[in-house]
């Protein structure tokens, strides 16, 4: 299927939308979705991932600890064994103890030992993560039909923005 | 869009006019670091919304750093294939951020090119940093790298753990976040036979090699780009430092097999680079592979200056332009591999005929 807006790539996000107990279908590809705000992807990492993936496969671990999941990106440790990329800083934290091995293994070392980084925390930048977790939740809860939590969730969005 | 190659300056390529040391033998020195910003997934994983902020809080804050405020911005994810080659064959930008196999790069992709540096948005870290100068120059190249990273660190807060440094999306690039490399040309010691031993040494050193165009590029033309293997556990001066050294002793290394080939071997030298520069005098078709081992013999030649009359700036020129990318963007259409190697051929023609004057 072709997407109705720009008519040339494939559509893949298909948007069903009801206004007035009218129901329509969009089908847009993910660049004119974007475009639109529609947010819904979350694009897969390709990588030629070469001899150090094959050092992560190597590392025995116990196959219960696969199923640790990062609380902010949900990716898995075992979705990191498989593609051998981090899906946010969070993740770092969350597989800590099978990464220090890990890093072990390949740097030689697991502490850090250059220049040392202490981040400013503009107002901004602080809001505009919150809002990102507040959307987060907006969609989850709207998928889940939490209706009251998700009009608590919106109205703290537009006291942000 | 059409790429504008004039709004670059020096075409992002300032490492181009071999004005640096040892420029006959290292092309050029590369400091790269990789950095996140707090409070979004690593692109690979962030929705497109959340890539597109990352690159409007990076544009913002590269307008307070002094390497990257007059910088231009070329949005990778609004180009066509070809125009994506092009910089990837001038090295703006990674084959991951260029996404050559796709009809389009992901949202958000772009890339600041600046006098000499290019800043990568959007690749599998948010922030690419590169650096380039022209020669044998890593300690210049991580000064100023380093001030554009604390400058861009000031405003935008940075991914960072106290115990493992930098984080990035893959943790062969955790600590430091630095990956320093030189492109170095090296036909001495492969003709001599030399460079098998020289290349396991530098894996003993903590050192890597790669071909032309870095991760997963075959070595062609007897160019070989050195850089660091890890970057967590020792601070950004030791790892410069180090692939200085060993660099320098691969300089040496070359400049002594050099004049060994001249000693014991000097007219099968001077007729095989001679060959070499008269087939891209008068060849009608030239495959890439093929030209790039017929430029390494010119500039061999040029480096024991047997030929005179052409400059190593020249050859650098002729190492990008005969690419694709570029070949297509002269002929102004995008040009097949056999429509390529007869434009490559008229190119190179061109260029030696009008520099170097009569053969």
């Amino acid at each position: 299927m072709v997407c109705e807006h720009c008519k040339e790539r494939d559509a893949v996000v298909h948007l069903t939308q009801i206004v007035e107990s009218a129901v329509t279908q969009l089908h847009l590809c993910e660049k004119c979705a974007a475009a639109k705000g529609i947010e819904t992807t979350v694009a897969v990492p390709k990588h030629p991932l070469g001899d150090f993936l094959h050092a992560v496969q190597q590392q025995a671990a116990p196959a219960a600890g696969d199923q640790v999941r990062c609380a902010y990106c949900e990716t898995t440790l075992r979705d990191f064994r498989a593609s051998g990329r981090l899906g946010c800083a969070q993740c770092y934290t969350a597989f800590e103890g099978a990464l220090r091995e890990l890093l072990r293994r390949v740097h030689g070392a697991a502490q850090h030992t250059g220049r040392a980084y202490e981040a400013p925390v503009p107002a901004t930048v602080a809001r505009d993560g919150a809002l990102d977790t507040l959307r987060n939740r907006l969609q989850q809860a709207v998928a889940a039909e939490e209706f009251e939590t998700a009009a608590t969730l919106r109205d703290q969005i537009r006291a942000l923005e | 869009m059409t790429l504008d190659l004039s709004l670059l300056p020096d075409g992002g390529m300032p490492w181009i006019t071999a004005s640096g040391p040892h420029a006959d033998i290292v092309l050029s020195s590369r400091v790269r670091l990789a950095r996140n910003v707090a409070g979004f997934a690593f692109s690979p994983r962030a929705r497109d919304g959340e890539r597109l902020r990352v690159l409007q809080q990076v544009r913002d804050a590269a307008g307070h750093s002094e390497l990257l405020a007059r910088a231009v911005l070329l949005r990778v994810d609004e180009m066509s294939v070809n125009e994506r080659r092009l910089l990837h064959e001038r090295h703006l930008v990674s084959k991951e951020l260029a996404e050559l196999d796709s009809p389009n790069a992901r949202s958000g992709a772009a890339v600041l090119v600046a006098d000499e540096a290019a800043l990568m948005v959007n690749e599998e870290d948010h922030l690419r940093l590169q650096v380039f100068r022209s020669g044998f120059d890593i300690r210049g190249a991580w000064e100023r790298a380093s001030r554009a990273d604390r400058d861009l660190g000031d405003i935008l807060p940075l991914a960072y753990h106290r115990e493992f440094g930098f984080l990035t999306s893959c943790p062969t690039n955790v600590g430091t976040g630095l990956r320093a490399s030189v492109l170095v040309h090296l036909p001495g010691l492969v003709l001599t036979q030399e460079v098998g031993k020289v290349l396991s040494g530098l894996q003993q050193m903590g050192l890597t090699y790669r071909g032309l165009y870095g991760e997963g590029s075959e070595v062609v033309g007897n160019y070989f780009q050195i850089s660091n293997q890890t970057t967590l556990g020792r601070g950004e001066d030791e790892l410069c430092d180090h692939l200085s050294r060993v660099v320098s002793h691969v300089v040496s290394r070359e400049d002594e097999a050099r004049r060994v080939l001249i000693r014991d071997a000097g007219y099968i030298i001077e007729d095989k680079l001679w060959r070499a520069y008269g087939t891209l005098r008068y060849a009608r078709s030239l495959s890439v592979d093929e030209a790039m081992n017929l430029l390494s013999g010119v500039r061999l030649a040029v480096g024991l200056k047997l030929v005179s009359g052409l400059s190593v700036y020249t050859l650098n020129k002729l190492l990008v332009f005969s690419q694709l990318a570029h070949l297509s963007l002269a002929e102004g259409r995008p040009l097949t591999e056999s429509e390529a190697s007869l434009a490559r051929a008229r190119y190179v023609r061109g260029v030696l005929a009008e520099e170097a004057g009569p053969a």
